[in-house]
């Protein structure tokens, strides 16, 4: 259940597959076994089973609030939840427990998310690897694959096996192993020059970066104001379309959100990738291609990327 | 964070003026034009002359003294500048106080359109110059009471500039003799307030309270000397000034000391110092910590403010978001010097008097509310305003919204006055009883007092007959050319009439009598 996508997980609790209640233990269970990759630094557990009592209270009468209602999340700790400390993995806010949701957490919480817990980061968000908090780094669970074990067995013969693991990426890389170990459906993160894309590419997860002025910065914890936004982790795209969707929209508490009127949407299933355009440009990606495309002549070609094939301009 | 505050720059007058002696006294010159003469000791344009020491040294050339004020003026909203939270005049410490205005991490300042709309109205009543975008700015630096470590202004684009304000001066002992000067005013710009410090010496701690709904008006003023022709000389900032006396004093004070200090070869620093009222002088405020940098970068949480006018209107704009400017301009109130001249127009009444009525808090719609409910002339009006009514509240220090007496009842009482029912020094004596706000009417006390005027002019005469029979002396010392003899005998049938005869009409009847 819990490989399961949202959109997934979802029609199961609609349909009475699973309750509210025992996705979240289940969740949370993980969590607990997963300890080791220090993707939380605060598991809300109380907050979380007291949010999938409500939930389930709301299914069993039929009145569910929509896609998201008792869903399991992760929120990243520069993002203020009310009541439960933030710390934005540094020592200058440890013990700080604010008395506010930021507005993305709120708009999850009133859609009926429920808050399994604060994930792990680099102090103030000031990095690309998760390294640099005072909780420690986090480790990608693409540490303990097999792939990665076996490897690992035929390169070093006496190094500790503890010490040889991958970081994440960061500075989301607490809600991207969240993501990618199965704890959560979704994260969020945040993304400044990368935090949020970075680490979603090491842990193998979707991390979408909406456009500066989309999505309210109330309430996060600010890294440069004006390139700041809110940034969303989860296992494909439609469903980081789906939280998109909820978070999306003018804030009057942020003067820096674009007035038009944001309406939800649903991505159109693509079966047929052979007329589809992707725009790249020229500057970024002559030099930062992997060998594969690089061998290739781009311009307007046809290219063989794994099984894809479509346009390049 | 903030009560929003207005400031605004105003470019000094330069005085010039001869220095007259070393105590801290000197008098302000005429400004810009008539300085040439070179004359000592000139003070043609002395406002109220200090207290003159020595006379002045021969030979020395004039000094022109450079003024510029930063006004820190509160809006009155009913939030406050950047939060929701709300402004209010003396409430608890810290009960005003949203996450924002606390600098709680990851909130965001977000524009109070009403503090706008005053922004923009104080720069029209200011003749300004209406940015139709303006910008805000960081400005920052480390004090206890600004925990964000910064404080939101407008450095780089304020919303008004180029302003002027006309004001009268009085430039004799005579309260005719006033004059017109104008002063600049460089820009008006909004910005947050701090919070408030509380030093507490006795505890050795300072308590900070960040609802800043404190003194409404502060203003700083910098000052600097120099030779007429010379370039301008090195200004001192002397900060945190609450009156108008303080300020005057505070600048005088200053500009002698520089004075003092360049004439005796000494230099002046660029350094910010403070008014010691008790003292009269003012002294060095800051530690010398070399010039402030304040690190202005824009702040990116506020995009720039954009002001349209009813053409420029983007069409299809939702009116709440938008802010108009010639709108803004006819919600206008009448401005204070168009006030006075309908004044002077409407009532005949003088410059000078149309001042008084508008420098007084409520003393305009005082003496209004009487010229409505009175059929006596507006002079008569005027005059018991500005100077019984007035008179009486300063020398009680009572505000017009303190007085005992209302506009009804000195209404009531210049229409008594009017149709001649109580004479002029009864009228006054009614005036001092409904002063005593007993609950009385005029026309109570008039009856009470029995104050009215001898009506019965058959009466008078006989008054005046039998006073003239009982006083020959008088009448003879009359007749041989004392002129102070009538106002004996009207003095003598007022004290008959028991002072309900009219001073004037006793005179006319007494010299009819006499002549006869």
């Amino acid at each position: 259940m819990l490989g399961r996508t949202l959109r997934e997980v979802s029609v199961a609790l609609k349909q009475g597959q699973i309750t509210p209640t025992e996705l979240c233990q289940r969740c949370l269970s993980l969590i607990k076994k997963t300890k080791f990759l220090n993707a939380y630094i605060t598991v809300s557990e109380e907050v979380a089973l007291k949010q999938a009592e409500e939930s389930e209270k709301r299914y069993k009468k039929g009145h569910s609030l929509g896609d998201l209602d008792g869903i399991p999340i992760a929120v990243k700790d520069n993002f203020s939840t009310s009541g439960i400390e933030t710390t934005c993995a540094s020592n200058m806010l440890k013990g700080y427990v604010p008395p506010y949701n930021a507005t993305v957490v709120q708009k999850l919480l009133d859609q009926g998310a429920l808050l399994m817990g604060k994930t792990n980061l680099d102090e103030f968000a000031m990095g690309s690897g998760s390294t640099d908090g005072i909780f420690g780094p986090v480790k990608n669970p693409w540490s303990y694959s097999k792939q990665y074990r076996e490897k690992r067995k035929q390169n070093s013969h006496s190094e500790n096996e503890d010490s040889n693991w991958l970081i994440t990426g960061g500075s989301s890389g607490g809600s991207a192993a969240a993501v990618s170990a199965f704890t959560c459906f979704a994260a969020l993160g945040s993304d400044t020059g990368g935090s949020t894309r970075n680490p979603a590419a090491h842990c193998g997860v979707v991390g979408l970066k909406p456009s500066y002025g989309l999505v309210s910065r109330h309430g996060l914890i600010p890294l440069v104001n004006s390139m700041d936004v809110p940034g969303i982790l989860t296992r494909c795209v439609d469903d980081a379309a789906t939280v998109l969707g909820v978070l999306a929209g003018h804030d009057p508490k942020d003067s820096t959100t674009i007035q038009d009127p944001v309406k939800p949407f649903t991505l159109p299933s693509l079966t047929d990738v052979s007329k589809l355009c992707i725009g790249i440009p020229k500057v970024t990606f002559t030099k930062v291609l992997s060998s594969p495309i690089q061998t290739t002549d781009l311009g307007n070609r046809l290219v063989e990327f794994e099984s894809l094939l479509c346009h390049f301009y | 964070m903030a009560a929003p505050m207005l400031r605004w720059c105003c470019s000094g007058r330069r005085f010039a003026f001869a220095r007259v002696g070393c105590g801290s006294c000197h008098r302000r010159g005429p400004p810009t034009g008539s300085t040439s003469n070179g004359k000592r000791g000139q003070s043609s344009v002395a406002q109220q002359p200090h207290i003159t020491a020595q006379k002045p040294r021969k030979g020395e050339p004039e000094w022109a003294a450079v003024v510029g004020l930063e006004i820190h003026a509160q809006i009155a909203s009913n939030s406050k500048l950047f939060s929701g939270s709300q402004v209010c005049f003396a409430a608890p410490p810290n009960s005003l106080v949203s996450f924002f205005d606390a600098s709680l991490p990851g909130t965001l300042p977000v524009l109070n359109r009403r503090c706008v709309e005053a922004a923009v109205m104080t720069g029209l009543a200011l003749d300004c110059h209406i940015n139709r975008k303006s910008l805000f700015d960081r400005k920052h630096y480390f004090y206890a009471d600004l925990p964000a470590g910064y404080q939101i202004t407008q450095q780089r684009l304020p919303i008004a500039v180029n302003g002027s304000l006309a004001y009268s001066v009085y430039v004799g002992r005579k309260p005719s003799q006033m004059v017109t000067r104008t002063v600049r005013v460089k820009q008006i710009q909004l910005e947050q307030d701090s919070g408030k410090s509380l030093h507490d010496d006795l505890r050795s701690q300072t308590l900070i309270d960040l609802n800043r709904a404190e003194g409404q008006l502060r203003v700083d003023a910098n000052i600097s000397v120099h030779r007429p022709g010379e370039p301008l000389g090195i200004r001192t900032e002397v900060k945190n000034l609450n009156s108008a006396r303080f300020l005057a004093k505070a600048i005088d004070y200053e500009i002698q000391r520089q004075i003092n200090e360049l004439e005796n070869g000494g230099e002046i620093l660029n350094e910010t110092r403070s008014f010691d009222f008790k003292l009269g002088c003012t002294v060095p405020m800051r530690d010398k910590e070399g010039k402030q940098d304040y690190r202005f970068m824009p702040e990116p949480n506020l995009p720039p403010l954009l002001l349209y006018d009813s053409g420029s209107l983007p069409s299809g704009a939702d009116p709440q978001q938008v802010i108009n400017i010639d709108q803004l301009r006819e919600r206008l109130p009448e401005l204070p010097r168009v006030t006075r001249q309908r004044l002077v127009q409407q009532y005949g009444m003088l410059p000078e008097h149309s001042c008084v009525l508008l420098n007084e808090v409520g003393l305009l719609e005082f003496f209004q509310n009487v010229i409505k409910e009175t059929r006596a002339e507006p002079k008569k009006v005027t005059s018991w305003v500005l100077n019984t009514f007035l008179g009486f509240l300063k020398q009680q220090n009572l505000a017009v919204s303190e007085s005992p007496v209302t506009p009804s009842a000195l209404a009531e009482l210049l229409d008594l006055l009017d149709r001649k029912a109580i004479s002029a020094p009864a009228a006054k004596q009614v005036f001092e009883e409904l002063w005593r706000n007993e609950g009385k009417t005029p026309a109570q006390i008039v009856a009470e007092k029995k104050l009215e005027l001898l009506q019965d002019p058959e009466a008078l005469e006989q008054l005046c007959r039998s006073t003239l029979e009982a006083h020959p002396d008088v009448v003879m010392d009359l007749k041989r050319g004392n002129p102070r003899a009538i106002n004996k005998l009207i003095g003598l049938v007022r004290k008959a009439t028991l002072g309900r005869a009219d001073p004037t009409a006793i005179k006319e009847v007494l010299e009819r009598q006499l002549s006869s």
